[in-house]
């Protein structure tokens, strides 16, 4: 049984290389993507590049923003160093090619997770959990005096071909039998520039990717989003089917990242708590949470104290989320659908167990 | 009679040992072309080989059915009919039409544009030939994605928009597009008209398909210049010397004398060029102009089908540059001197 498994992801490994030829010897008792990680001593991870809050190169030459930090956390738990990361700029088109391909051990580039996109008949992806429930919006001049989707009648509208929000608006304005002409371009940067050169009437996206753009604008304050959400857009950092045992070691990073905000450990008080774990046998939870005991680390190919580790290189989700998005940060969104399960927010981490 | 007893053969010069067969002439090339055949199609039958068995693993063997499976998604300009309940292959079909499109005018365009900056290029006007070597070195040095952008976001998009358009009688030029009077609905004369702040037409070039085509016919013309430049260049000066001993004009002896003589030395560099010109079309997702790639594109991400949406590109640009070499190849024979 292990072995037809383990074969049968070298096999899908291979398969995700195509023409590129393939040399596997099907042993090995890891996921060969974890040695590979380890072995090259860096981790390569596919993001946006150019997106305010989520993934962009700040003032100082280095990547900023959530999903950098998710590629920084999961760099942290599997090589003990948040810095070794290599990050590739792509775009909508090329990220599931680039995935695909091994070209990055992992996309963390505010990709929707959708049905044909986890389907192994489809795009083939492994959804790791989401990092930020997001919804389509649509950013108008507030000079337009445009107050929803009907005064878009007719008018045309940028969006950026290969996404989500291409057929989202596709099906809303088809409900609504509201006639209109999609200006599709490749890069969100060309995007944006044809609305700020007047091109469009409006732009479509993430209302997340719509508030941090605006940011970058020249009058932020003459923009305006709409009320309308068209969509469901779950944002969710993504491997390839070809390696369950990866996919689960990120999948479960993540979680740590939003279970240490539920267990009230930081960034700042994260090396106090293990301290205690260490010293209070009656706190089995945060024992086996952080390590001290059990052998977590251990069944997903990682080291004990991967959660430590992770912590201590971004903070917990809440921190992530604060400095990149939220208050602290100049896009100043609200935590809305994305607090904690105890807060009536959909971030709910499973148990450690 | 006793039969001549048989001469003695005459000493005939020594022939050569033959030499061993990896040294003979005859064979050894064989034997190369033969292993070098045989390396050629294990490596393709290894890289196919490899392609099948991982997309059978995959689950992902070679479908068409995705074809048939309605796009979702619109486009924002089509000759042919589109919505987005339509399939596939209707969509890359418009697609390959917008294409098309862009791609035969651009070829005139270019020719026109080429062909008038080749012979300005042997003008007596001083001026008229230095803007010429001007306009081509500075267009052929440049890479096309960027003067596309350039034209597109620094030339087109500057355009006024609204009322404010560039208004001609029966022609409107706004940011949009440029819109042209014609027969609309039930054959009435209908002029550009602004209908909720948009232009509306009977004829209407988009602003993407204005930056493409330009984008394409003056990059084109630079190197179609050079060629026509080159064939003029070719036909000896006792033509030009004669013609004018006859008393024509210089554009006459152009027109009647030099450049029919010089098609046999242009057709198969310009052959090359409308080929280049087919091919650079597919930046015009640059430019927000919907056209094959584009919708390919779209496609491939919508579907995931990779390898099946990359193989109908790769077909249909082929068959598109190998009907214009069809083409081309006709015209140079019909220019090629014929012998009597």
């Amino acid at each position: 049984m292990f072995r037809t498994r383990t074969r049968s992801l070298v096999v899908s490994l291979c398969a995700a290389g195509l023409l590129a030829g393939c040399a596997g010897d099907g042993g090995g008792v890891q996921s060969q993507k974890l040695s590979t990680i380890t072995g090259r001593g860096k981790l390569i991870c596919g993001v946006e590049g150019k997106l305010p809050g989520f993934s962009f190169v700040g003032p100082d030459g280095k990547y900023l923003g959530l999903d950098v930090d998710v590629c920084k956390a999961v760099a942290a738990a599997v090589l003990g160093d948040p810095e070794k990361v290599e990050y590739r700029d792509l775009n909508s088109s090329e990220r599931f090619a680039a995935l695909a391909s091994g070209e990055v051990d992992l996309l963390s580039r505010n990709t929707t997770m959708t049905l044909s996109r986890d389907a192994a008949g489809g795009n083939g992806l492994s959804f790791a959990p989401t990092t930020f429930y997001d919804g389509q919006g649509v950013l108008v001049p507030v000079a337009s005096g445009i107050k929803d989707l009907k005064g878009l009648a007719g008018k045309p509208i940028c969006v950026e071909s290969g996404t989500t929000t291409e057929l989202n608006l596709a099906d809303r304005m088809r409900e609504q039998n509201i006639p209109y002409t999609p200006l599709k371009f490749q890069t969100s940067d060309q995007t944006f520039a044809a609305y700020l050169g007047d091109r469009c009437v409006a732009v479509t996206s993430d209302r997340s990717q719509l508030a941090g753009k605006r940011t970058s604008f020249p009058k932020p304050d003459d923009h305006t989003l709409l009320p309308v959400v068209m969509s469901k857009e779950p944002l969710t950092p993504a491997t390839t089917n070809g390696d369950p045992a990866w996919a689960d070691a990120v999948r479960w990073i993540v979680y740590g990242l939003m279970q240490a905000e539920e267990s009230g450990i930081t960034q700042a008080n994260v090396d106090a708590k293990l301290a205690e774990a260490k010293a209070n046998t009656n706190q089995a939870d945060l024992r086996r949470f952080l390590g001290v005991e059990g052998d977590f680390g251990k069944q997903l190919g990682l080291p004990p104290d991967f959660v430590v580790k992770a912590v201590k290189a971004v903070g917990n989700y809440g921190e992530i989320f604060d400095r990149n998005v939220g208050p602290a940060s100049a896009l100043k969104l609200d935590r809305g659908l994305n607090r904690q399960w105890k807060d009536g927010g959909l971030i709910y981490s499973p148990p450690f167990r | 009679m006793a039969p001549v007893p048989p001469a003695d053969p005459a000493p005939r010069p020594a022939t050569p040992p033959s030499p061993p067969w990896w040294r003979d002439r005859r064979i050894v090339p064989w034997v190369v072309q033969a292993v070098v055949g045989l390396l050629v199609l294990l490596l393709i039958a290894f890289l196919l080989g490899n392609l099948i068995r991982n997309l059978t693993a995959a689950g992902l063997l070679l479908s068409w059915r995705w074809l048939q499976q309605p796009a979702g998604f619109d486009i924002s300009e089509s000759v042919i009919p589109f919505n987005a309940q339509l399939p596939y292959w209707r969509a890359l079909a418009a697609g390959l039409v917008n294409t098309i499109r862009a791609v035969l005018v651009g070829l005139v365009g270019a020719t026109l544009l080429g062909t008038l900056v080749g012979m300005a290029s042997f003008s007596h006007n001083g001026l008229l030939r230095r803007l010429a070597r001007v306009y081509v070195e500075v267009v052929r040095n440049i890479p096309l994605l960027l003067q596309l952008v350039f034209w597109y976001f620094v030339v087109f998009l500057t355009l006024p928009n609204g009322l404010a358009a560039i208004q001609l009688p029966g022609v409107v030029l706004a940011k949009s597009g440029l819109y042209i009077a014609g027969f609309g609905e039930g054959l009435r004369w209908m002029g550009p008209s602004l209908v909720n702040e948009v232009w509306q037409a009977p004829l209407r070039l988009s602003v993407e398909f204005g930056a493409l085509l330009t984008g394409l016919i003056v990059y084109s013309g630079a190197f179609i210049a050079e060629v026509v430049r080159g064939g003029i260049a070719a036909v000896p000066k006792g033509q030009w010397e004669a013609a004018s001993s006859l008393g024509l004009s210089w554009f006459a002896t152009l027109r009647r004398i030099v450049l029919p003589q010089s098609l046999r030395v242009i057709v198969p560099g310009l052959n090359t060029q409308y080929i280049s010109l087919a091919k650079n079309s597919s930046l015009a997702v640059a430019v927000g102009y919907t056209d094959l790639y584009s919708v390919a594109e779209t496609t491939l991400n919508q579907t995931g089908r990779a390898v099946e949406v990359i193989l109908v590109l790769l077909a249909a640009y082929l068959t598109l540059d190998l009907l214009i070499s069809a083409l081309m190849n006709g015209l140079n024979h019909l220019v090629q001197i014929r012998e009597r």
